[in-house]
């Protein structure tokens, strides 16, 4: 379990790792090399140089604007999982993290690598997809976003441009008073790779109607699915087990799930319609009990 | 390529291929062995080692990623020559270990668990040391040993109780 052999290059700034992707022939980016190391190690993956961009300052933050959390591509998972910011203001991909990998994995781990994986289980893509975060990135030329539910094409394959890097995701930050969260995942062991799972994020009004929903699944189809007929069969109502019942069934009818070794195609259209209604409930509880706070 | 690497307190300027991951060379140019290497892709966790204070597989990272931050080996986790941290001594007690190959990366993650939480539940301790996997012992007396230790080390330096 040897890599083959490559050059290693250490940019100091974005600019300078965009000229580099560009120049070089069979360059990968690294920063915590907790996919591409393995996929290096069983020479799946044999670049002839690896560009690191761990330390560059420009892509390592979290940041509040206005509406929005932007978190830079390098951040280390376990900085993003402590963050106190991302606990009040994004509590779906706070209560995701702890679901990515083992704490070792997320201690060097980063936000942007596991979006630029683009793994169907991967619980950040599934958040970024459900709250319809946006992809910042650059190559030499220019800066360009692009919507998450656009980024990722297929396993392990996303819409990022040979020579671009991914420099930082943004998460849209709900306003609501009144917001809660559900995370919901079944694996064969605890961290390890999600075979069903599912993230809610619902805000209610003063009266306990549904005024805001995302739903979306991870692992079942190629890549993160939001469920948007969900939303617009509960938006208005006060959400009723029946009803999300229904609505998840209608939304996953019509989806080709995939299937493995691990769990068979009918196994996961059933797993995501239990995990999608618990994600649901669970959301729809928390946003009961807050009181004008934004649910952890 | 020219690296300085910190490990247990010590500086190492190394020339090393970039390809060389930071657990071959701290075994095969630091000697130190305490790292194990055990599936080198991130798997079985027998090669954790503390990366400024966090554990880390050194599999997968290549000691070129490395200069600069603290690395703490099994090595560097005893207080002295020929003693064992309340850790070690833990395990040693309980015989949280059969045949010693998770053993190091073991004791490292619950170094790093009893850091930033003496009072650690059953169900946090199972969490720290998910990423490391044992075939002999079954996990039941790795948990007894590090729960053995948090209490320990919650009771350093405290007056004995009086009879």
């Amino acid at each position: 379990m040897k890599p083959a052999a490559f050059e290693y290059a250490r940019p100091a700034s974005l600019d300078e790792t965009c000229a580099m992707l560009a120049s070089a022939e069979d360059a990968r980016l690294i920063a915590g090399g907790q996919t591409l190391v393995p996929l290096m190690a069983m020479r799946l993956a044999r670049p002839k140089l690896l560009v690191d961009i761990a330390r560059i300052p420009t892509l390592t933050f979290v940041r509040e604007e206005a509406d929005a959390i932007v978190i830079g591509a390098a951040t280390r998972q376990c900085v993003v999982e402590h963050d106190s910011t991302v606990r009040a203001q994004l509590p779906l991909l706070a209560k995701a993290m702890p679901f990515v990998g083992h704490a070792p994995i997320r201690s060097r781990g980063t936000i942007g690598g596991s979006l630029a994986n683009a793994d169907p289980a991967a619980e950040i893509a599934l958040v970024a997809v459900t709250l319809r975060a946006t992809s910042i990135c650059r190559d030499v030329t220019r800066t360009f976003d692009v919507a998450a539910s656009e980024f990722f094409l297929g396993p392990m394959l996303t819409a990022l441009p040979a020579g671009a890097c991914l420099v930082a995701v943004r998460f849209p930050v709900w306003c609501e008073e009144r917001v809660g969260v559900g995370f919901q995942e079944v694996s064969a062991r605890a961290s390890d790779f999600a075979f069903a799972s599912a993230a809610a994020q619902i805000a209610l009004d003063e009266n306990g109607i549904c005024r805001r929903l995302e739903l979306g699944i991870g692992a079942i189809t190629p890549c993160p699915l939001r469920l948007d007929g969900v939303a617009k069969a509960l938006i208005g109502t006060q959400v009723e087990p029946g009803s999300v019942r229904a609505a998840v069934s209608a939304a996953l009818a019509t989806i080709e799930p995939l299937a493995d070794l691990h769990a068979s195609a009918e196994y996961r259209r059933r797993a995501a319609a239990t995990l999608a209604a618990r994600a649901v409930a669970e959301a729809y509880a928390a946003a009961k009990a807050a009181e004008g706070a934004h649910a952890r | 390529m020219r690296v300085d690497l910190t490990v247990n307190g010590q500086t190492h300027a190394l020339e090393i291929e970039p390809r060389m991951s930071l657990l071959d060379c701290l075994r095969e140019r630091l000697l130190l062995t305490g790292a194990h290497a055990g599936c080198e892709h991130g798997v079985c966790g027998a090669c954790t080692v503390l990366i400024d204070g966090a554990p880390a597989r050194s599999c997968l990272i290549f000691a070129v990623q490395a200069d600069g931050y603290a690395i703490t080996t099994i090595e560097g986790v005893p207080p002295g020559p020929g003693e064992l941290s309340p850790v070690q001594d833990a395990f040693c007690e309980s015989h949280g270990m059969q045949c010693g190959y998770c053993t190091p990366a073991m004791i490292l993650a619950a170094h790093a668990l009893l850091a930033g939480n003496p009072t650690p539940t059953r169900a946090e301790i199972v969490e720290a040391i998910s990423g490391n996997i044992c075939r002999c012992t079954g996990y039941a007396q790795i948990v007894e040993a590090i729960a053995l230790a948090a209490e320990r080390l919650r009771g350093r330096n405290q007056p004995a109780a009086k009879p």
